[in-house]
């Protein structure tokens, strides 16, 4: 197959993720919407009506993860190289990462209610991607020819898609703790988890993947190293980088040494968060400095 | 008379020793460097592109006068950016050599005593067993698992999971490397960039240098005595986006001076290294070729003349000076790699690669202002004394009689921007940055808990654990169902 072939396979599947997403956004909007069916009194509910959606929904948000992924990993081989050249391919990549870093998670604690806010946020991603970044695809500049681009952005991306993650937990936590603080939670709501656990969720995301964002920040000032000559500049994007694991240091620190628990730790978590999204979004496109290769 | 105690020197010495090495401090300094490194990527900053830092001057007079008197273009090495991490830094060895010395102590030692009232333990439980042999069976299970245990009469304390304060003291210790190697790189490093037209060779010398810095304990005769003559530079585009997809750079080199020439490829990722010295390939672009001759037709110049590229096509602008010249006379010049023309912007290039290069030139006849002792930049034409004598573009070959004399664009050649480095501290950092990620594993995956066993009368399970991560639970019950299983067989 010729690059172009590539390239446009790699559409394709892209295009066809996002039907699939769409599939799962329904699914899950189905099974949040229909849930609650009153048994007896008032006070009593029973949420099986709609599992089997649910369990359609996780289905489909996995085929269409894997989807993704091949859209990726050709896109990739369209240029003969890691696709993370651009910010099309960024943003594919991000919302992959995000995707697969929710498919963890639902693995792990059983995070089925996330996945309405996740999908809605996936496919908002791929949409902008494909409207506004699209890029042909395209050898890389000279100065992103290295294997810790490989390295550094997977690290990166991985990262910021866990970070985002813990970031709609801590959401959660703050809506419903602002829910609570005004009576009984609604019907719906009380199916979701216990303001502690998502309190000690969205912690033990960031305590997990902190140590990853450490080594993705490490790995770009080695790359800079070879390619500029020094290892840390100031660069805008480095400087942001360095705020998020200054902002998410002082997350943890919070918690563990402070105690900071509930609403303080999420406003928190958030902050930190914000601050990835804001180095991802601003510095990339209306940024100055030596990152910019979102192709824009 | 009497002093108040608070009032005297060294308590309140002390006090404000305590008060910067508590975590609030810490907390604090290291939030306020997050915030202090913000307008560093708003405003430019003279370190990176003091270019847009003079056209942010010439847009915002006054504004930018007040913003450099608050160091908001040198943010990074601003006093006040400064000062915050000089305290952070000083705070964190406050905080962590203690730290240190007390967990080395509790390393050897054993674990503290069994606390009274084990109920108010977060994990409780009652084994329902034979208290005479509950003690041994815990401890034969504790031991299996690697706890440190200490045995009482009748009671036993035991903990695991030290490894989590060694790896968070690794990694406040490395961050404290990784600060000390910054400043190794700051005081005993050099930096410099150097143009080099292909052909030429650069002799490591201060006077060979465009721009140079030197650390404060760093000087002219400590620097690399290598030389390097630029043979052969290649860069590639991509046909259909006219970016870049390679530079590769031929240079040979001897080191030191005089002895046997070795050639080596140079490209931007793939930096050349002589000890802890590194030439990098950072820039390129074209430098056209021309003869000068007077009215005589005597040779007054002749040779490769450096342009800057202006845009990603490499358009190249740059200036030609003839002092000799009576009257003066300067040039100031357009090298287009690849000609093409819109009627919006005049000519300019349509391909980075030289494909149908034109030399655009206007001619200048005056004086070029050269001995006023003002330092004047090579690229640019002072045109203030100066008048225009005409216009011409040439084709390579094609000469342009001005007046005074004739010029010629005989060709054209590449140039490199080369930048070395010598950071002798940055060996350091990588250490630092190593350390710093293997003590954060181990200190956020490492469950640091105790477990108390305790007979007076029943049998008390209870445990405690140190950080968040979850498992303590399991463990007590099946140590529980451990003590219990022997009685019910
Ligand atoms: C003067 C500065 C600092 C002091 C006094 C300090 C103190 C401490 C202390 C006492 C702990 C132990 C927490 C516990 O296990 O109870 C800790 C943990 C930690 N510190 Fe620092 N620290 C400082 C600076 C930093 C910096 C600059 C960072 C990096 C951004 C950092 C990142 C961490 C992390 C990631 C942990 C582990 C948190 C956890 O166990 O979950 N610290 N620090």
């Amino acid at each position: 197959m010729t690059s172009t072939n590539y390239a446009y396979l790699s559409n394709y599947l892209v295009y066809s993720s996002m039907v699939v997403y769409t599939i799962a956004f329904f699914a899950h909007a189905i099974e949040v919407a229909f849930s609650v069916r009153n048994v007896g009194d008032a006070t009593q509910f029973d949420f099986t009506r709609t599992q089997k959606s649910g369990r359609i929904g996780s289905a489909m948000m996995v085929l269409a993860t894997v989807i993704l992924f091949a859209g990726v990993v050709v896109r990739g081989l369209s240029a003969s190289r890691v696709p993370w050249g651009n910010m099309y391919e960024f943003s594919l990549t991000g919302a992959l990462a995000f995707s697969g870093a929710y498919l963890f998670a639902l693995w792990k604690f059983k995070v089925r209610w996330l996945g309405l806010p996740v999908v809605i946020a996936v496919l908002l991603t791929l949409g902008t991607a494909i409207t506004v970044l699209y890029r042909p695809s395209a050898p890389l500049v000279p100065a992103l020819k290295s294997t810790w681009l490989a390295i550094h952005v997977s690290a990166a991306i991985v990262s910021g898609g866990v970070f985002l993650l813990a970031n709609c937990v801590a959401a959660t936590y703050l809506y419903l703790d602002h829910m609570e603080s005004k009576g009984p939670r609604t019907p719906w709501a009380s199916r979701l988890p216990s303001l502690d656990v998502l309190d000690q969720l969205s912690y033990r995301l960031v305590a997990f993947v902190f140590p990853l964002w450490t080594f993705a920040v490490i790995a770009g000032a080695i790359w800079a190293e070879s390619a500029w000559g020094r290892y840390w500049g100031w660069d805008p994007k480095e400087t942001w980088a360095f705020i998020t694991w200054v902002a998410y240091a002082a997350y943890l620190h919070a918690r563990v040494t402070i105690g900071w628990r509930g609403r303080r730790a999420a406003w928190l978590c958030l902050f930190a968060g914000s601050t990835f999204l804001f180095n991802y979004v601003y510095v990339n496109v209306w940024g100055s400095g030596r990152h910019t290769y979102s192709g824009l | 008379m009497s002093t108040a105690p608070e009032l005297d020197t060294a308590g309140s010495l002390r006090w404000m020793w305590r008060q910067l090495t508590s975590m609030r401090t810490a907390l604090l300094l290291l939030l306020l460097l997050g915030f202090a490194s913000v307008p560093g990527s708003i405003f430019p900053q003279r370190s990176q592109n003091p270019m847009k830092v003079r056209d942010y001057f010439a847009a915002n007079p006054t504004l930018s006068q007040w913003m450099d008197r608050l160091r908001l273009f040198d943010v990074y090495s601003s006093p006040w950016f400064s000062a915050i991490y000089l305290l952070l830094f000083i705070s964190l060895i406050g905080c962590v050599l203690p730290r240190t010395i007390e967990h080395l102590k509790a390393i050897g030692a054993k674990p503290p005593l069994t606390p009274k009232f084990l109920d108010r333990m977060e994990f409780f439980t009652e084994a329902e067993t034979d208290s005479k042999r509950a003690l041994d069976q815990a401890e034969a299970w504790l031991q299996k698992k690697h706890f440190r245990i200490r045995r009482d009469e009748n009671s036993i304390s035991a903990e695991k999971g030290y490894s989590r304060e060694s790896g968070n003291l690794l990694f406040h210790l490395s961050l404290i490397l990784i600060l000390v190697a910054v400043a190794i790189g700051g005081l005993f490093g050099m930096k410099g960039e150097a143009i080099l037209n292909v052909g030429e060779r650069f002799v490591n010398a201060p006077t060979s240098y465009d721009t140079l810095t030197f650390g404060k304990f760093q000087s002219a005769n400590t620097l690399t005595p290598f030389s390097l003559t630029a043979d052969n530079f290649k860069a590639t585009y991509n046909v259909q986006t006219n970016a870049p997809s390679d530079y590769v750079l031929k240079v040979s080199t001897e080191n030191p001076i005089g002895s046997k020439s070795i050639t080596h490829i140079i490209k931007v990722n793939s930096p050349l290294t002589f000890g802890s010295t590194k030439i990098y390939l950072q820039a390129n672009g074209y430098s056209p070729v021309v003869t000068v001759k007077d009215k005589s037709g005597a040779v007054t110049f002749q040779g490769p003349v450096i342009f800057l590229p202006q845009d990603g096509n490499l358009t190249s602008t740059g200036a030609i000076k003839l002092p000799d010249m009576n009257p003066q006379i300067g040039f100031v010049g357009s090298f287009v790699p690849t000609y093409s023309r819109s009627s919006t912007r005049g000519a300019f290039s349509a391909f980075p690669e030289v494909l149908d290069p034109r030399l655009l030139l206007s001619a200048w006849s005056g004086n070029l202002g050269l001995d006023s002792g003002e330092p004047q930049s090579v690229y640019r034409l002072d045109t203030s004394k100066m008048v225009k004598i005409g216009l011409k573009q040439l084709k390579v070959g094609e000469s342009y009689n001005f007046g005074e004399g004739s010029i010629t664009f005989d060709g054209y050649r590449s140039w490199v921007n080369l930048q070395i480095v010598d950071d002798p501290g940055k060996m350091y950092a990588l250490l630092g940055a190593v350390f710093a990620i293997l003590g954060l594993l181990l200190s956020l995956f490492t469950r640091q808990r105790r477990i108390w066993v305790k007979i007076d009368g029943r049998v008390s399970i209870a445990g405690l654990a140190k950080n968040g991560l979850p498992g303590l639970q399991d463990e007590i019950s099946s140590l529980k169902s451990e003590l219990e299983k022997e009685s019910r067989a």
